[in-house]
């Protein structure tokens, strides 16, 4: 535990405690554990002399912040106008049946998130996805099965090794 | 570091040579943006480079004395996103379509060692259907007006010194060296330039109000928080040419006399990030930007904000909330930003294409500059063009074009040769406009008049196949989650009416309901707070005005497009049926029944539509009706 906090305090530090980084802070927080935790909120919260729910209150109104754990592989799905034409909801449908969750949610073992995200600004490759960011375009629910097949391949392959 | 302006203008004129030489020596340029990086261009790039190194091909080049002494470059997105990885080479100007790895080699052999074209790889001209040998070969090339796009496909997108080489820079010289904050703000006032980001502000005004503000502190913002789905003009033009938009963020800060600025991007972006902060640095590094900038005594300095995933933010003071590292959420005007904005300060805020076409504007003076577009829209607009069209992507065009003009002659028309239903214009703020409205010149005056606005400029093309409710659904699910909540009309409002629609599109509305819709979307629009709150209903507005009998369709129980699956029948067709049983097994509901060998039925009370039977079913037997 007191080394993710060493993890936070740097963070802190190279934006100088300010008030106005919060939003910075958390993203970067955030990418430490790949969400915000209660505690963490608090930690950051005094150590930026605001209160809590000032914290909290950012931390829940911008659509990039999750106070649910997320996977190890975030999986963001476009549904802005021109993926959601050119069919973005079969890409959650196809999802949901290779790894049993919808958008918000998160797998059992924590190996992957889905989320919808407004748009990608990748709309000439409608429908795409991103996963740890990397952009996946011209998809179709086929190829979305294949790339999360090969995703949980390697990772089991990393694990035998 | 550059240490005065006449140290400046000699080392442009250096890198003007330097460049030109370049264009003349052979060269590769691999686009990089966000489109072609998503289709592989990153390993197009190292595998170019591992080539170019493996045939020791940098030493048969001219050498340049500066840090770019290679023969490979990286460009920024070139707008056709759709034909990507892209690849250009010089000085054949070349210009190679979905590029994929195992192609680098041909170009490699081909092009870069003999100066051949690799036919297969150049792309391919919608019109002729011809592979034609360079970008500026295609129609969809001829009919735009590069203007702030200039020297598309061989400009580099991390290079500064490219960038001074193709006259980079020498906007903001000139403004340092000889023009007074005021006059710079008369030539602004006088190009007749207008706020980019949608509203269509005059950007002098806005200049001359933060100018007159009184303080000691002034700030200016690059608004790049292109929250709107379908468009992609910024990211295009922070990837492309990132020191486009810092020249012309320095001259305004020299304009409105401002020391400090804020550069708010999309956290969605991560190249257009990186661009740009490389961009800062770059400028920073030759004394463009910091303090006491080549000894005139002005001082700007620089910083990138990213945003965090809110539509909001996009509105003037929401975005200034978010910098101050709070909620996003907007507040009354006035006071304007130009009057009190950052911490109360006085602060500039233009979008990212506004700043683009300062620099141009100083360049080619008033009188050049009105020469493009109309007498009250000078000047281009980059348009986002996505849909069932044939080349989607970026295209720059001068105020006044049509819609028909860059739908057809542009980007080719549609895919299949389906039929427009409708044009979606200005993003969830816009309009959907039906085709009668194609040949109407696009103007920021001509689309008020029939309630539509430029927006930021995402054109989505709506086929035939589309069902318009169905559009305005989404447009209001989208309203209503990035609503901020503080306004009651935007946020009760917009739950509202999407909860209308969603009865429209699962066939359970009745005429009541059309009544309610519009008198609330004409409510949230009165009485809204910002911006984005009056702007909400659009869609709904838009919609109902045009596509009515669609509406008055989904209450007699059809969807004129057939794409509302409430609305779907499905039947088996005893003709095609040979009772074979593989829809039984795949009917998650058990809705299907029947005999072996003879044909099957579908219960319509237990279908759940999930489409699955069709699918499965390898004799077409089961209709959609």
């Amino acid at each position: 535990m007191e080394r993710t906090y060493e993890a936070i305090e740097q963070v802190l530090r190279k934006y100088n405690y300010k008030k106005e980084n919060l939003v910075k802070i958390l993203l970067e927080v955030q990418k430490l554990h790949r969400y915000l935790s209660r505690d963490v909120i608090h930690y950051v919260a005094v150590a930026l002399q605001l209160p809590p729910a000032k914290v909290y209150g950012v931390a829940t109104f911008y659509a990039q912040f999750s106070l649910k754990p997320k996977g190890e592989y975030t999986i963001l799905v476009c549904d802005g106008t021109a993926c959601h034409m050119e069919g973005s909801t079969s890409l959650i449908k196809a999802i949901e049946e290779e790894i049993g969750i919808k958008p918000g949610e998160v797998t059992k073992d924590l190996k992957f998130s889905v989320d919808c995200v407004g748009c990608l600004g990748a709309c000439a490759l409608a429908p795409a996805m991103v996963i740890n960011g990397e952009v996946y375009g011209n998809l179709t629910a086929q190829k979305v099965k294949e790339i999360l097949r090969s995703l949980r391949g390697d990772n089991d392959a990393q694990k035998s090794n | 570091m550059l240490k005065s302006l006449t140290d400046a203008y000699r080392f442009i004129e250096k890198q003007r040579e330097i460049r030109t030489r370049k264009l003349q020596s052979v060269s590769v340029y691999v686009c990089v943006g966000t489109g072609c990086s998503a289709k592989g261009a990153l390993k197009v790039y190292n595998k170019f480079k591992e080539l170019i190194e493996r045939e020791n091909l940098n030493v048969s080049v001219f050498k340049m004395d500066d840090v770019h002494d290679g023969i490979l470059r990286k460009t920024g997105c070139c707008g056709r996103c759709s034909s990507g990885p892209l690849v250009s080479v010089q000085p054949y100007g070349y210009f190679y379509a979905h590029v994929g790895v195992d192609d680098v080699e041909k170009i490699v052999e081909r092009t870069l060692k003999k100066g051949e074209i690799v036919e297969e790889l150049l792309m391919i001209d919608f019109e002729t259907n011809q592979r034609v040998k360079s970008l500026e070969d295609t129609q969809l090339y001829k009919r735009q007006n590069f203007y702030i796009m200039e020297d598309i496909g061989k400009s580099e997108c991390d290079n500064i010194e490219d960038y001074m080489g193709r006259g980079g820079y020498l906007s903001l010289l000139k403004v340092l060296s000889s023009m007074k904050p005021e006059e710079v703000i008369e030539t602004i006032k006088a190009s007749g330039l207008r706020g980019r980001g949608g509203g269509g502000f005059p950007t002098g005004l806005k200049w001359e109000a933060a100018r007159k503000s009184k303080s000691d502190i002034k700030f200016v913002v690059c608004n790049g928080d292109e929250g709107d789905p379908g468009a992609f003009m910024n990211r295009t033009l922070l990837e492309r040419d990132p020191h486009l938009v810092l020249e012309g963020m320095i001259i305004a800060a020299y304009a409105v006399g401002a020391q400090k600025g804020y550069a708010y991007v999309r956290a969605e972006y991560p190249i257009a990030i990186q661009m740009f902060q490389r961009a800062i640095d770059d400028a920073k590094r030759m004394g463009l930007l910091g303090e006491n900038i080549l000894n005139t005594g002005f001082s700007f300095d620089l910083e990138i904000k990213e945003g965090a995933g809110a539509f909001v933010c996009g509105e003037e003071t929401a975005l200034l909330a978010s910098i101050e590292g709070k909620r996003g959420m907007p507040r009354p005007r006035p006071p304007f930003p130009a009057e009190s904005g950052l911490w109360g300060y006085p602060t500039l805020i233009n979008n990212v294409e506004t700043y683009a076409n300062v620099p141009r504007i100083i360049r080619d003076g008033v009188e050049k500059y009105r020469k493009l577009g109309t007498v009250n829209s000078p000047g281009t607009k980059m348009f986002s063009v996505t849909g069932p069209v044939k080349m989607t992507g970026i295209v720059e065009v001068q105020f006044g074009t049509t819609l028909r003009q860059i739908i057809y002659d542009i980007c080719g028309g549609l895919a299949n040769n389906e039929k427009i239903k409708a044009v979606q214009i200005g993003g969830p703020s816009g309009a959907c406009l039906p085709p009668q409205y194609l040949d109407m010149p696009l103007d920021y005056d001509t689309l008020r008049s029939i309630d539509a606005m430029v927006g930021s400029g995402g054109i989505v093309v709506i086929s035939e196949k589309t069902c318009m409710v169905e559009v305005a659904r989404f447009f209001l699910d989208f309203t209503k989650r990035e609503s901020c909540g503080k306004c009651v009309p935007c946020r009760e409002g917009t739950a509202q009416a999407y909860r209308i629609l969603e009865k429209f599109v699962n066939a359970k509305a009745n005429e009541e309901d059309l009544k309610n819709l519009e008198f609330l979307a004409k409510l949230i629009k009165t009485a809204s707070l910002c911006g984005l709150g009056k702007t909400a209903p659009n869609p709904i507005l838009s919609t109902v005005r045009w596509f009515r009998p669609e509406y008055e369709a989904h209450l007699r129980g059809v969807c004129p497009s057939g794409s509302c699956t409430a609305f779907k029948k499905y039947v088996i067709d005893e003709k095609l049926c040979k009772g074979c049983g593989l829809c039984v097994r795949s009917c998650p509901n058990g809705a299907i029944s029947g005999e072996r060998g003879k044909p099957y039925l579908i219960d319509p009370e237990k279908c759940v539509k999930c489409g699955l039977c069709v699918e499965k079913c390898k004799f077409k037997a089961i209709v959609v009706a």
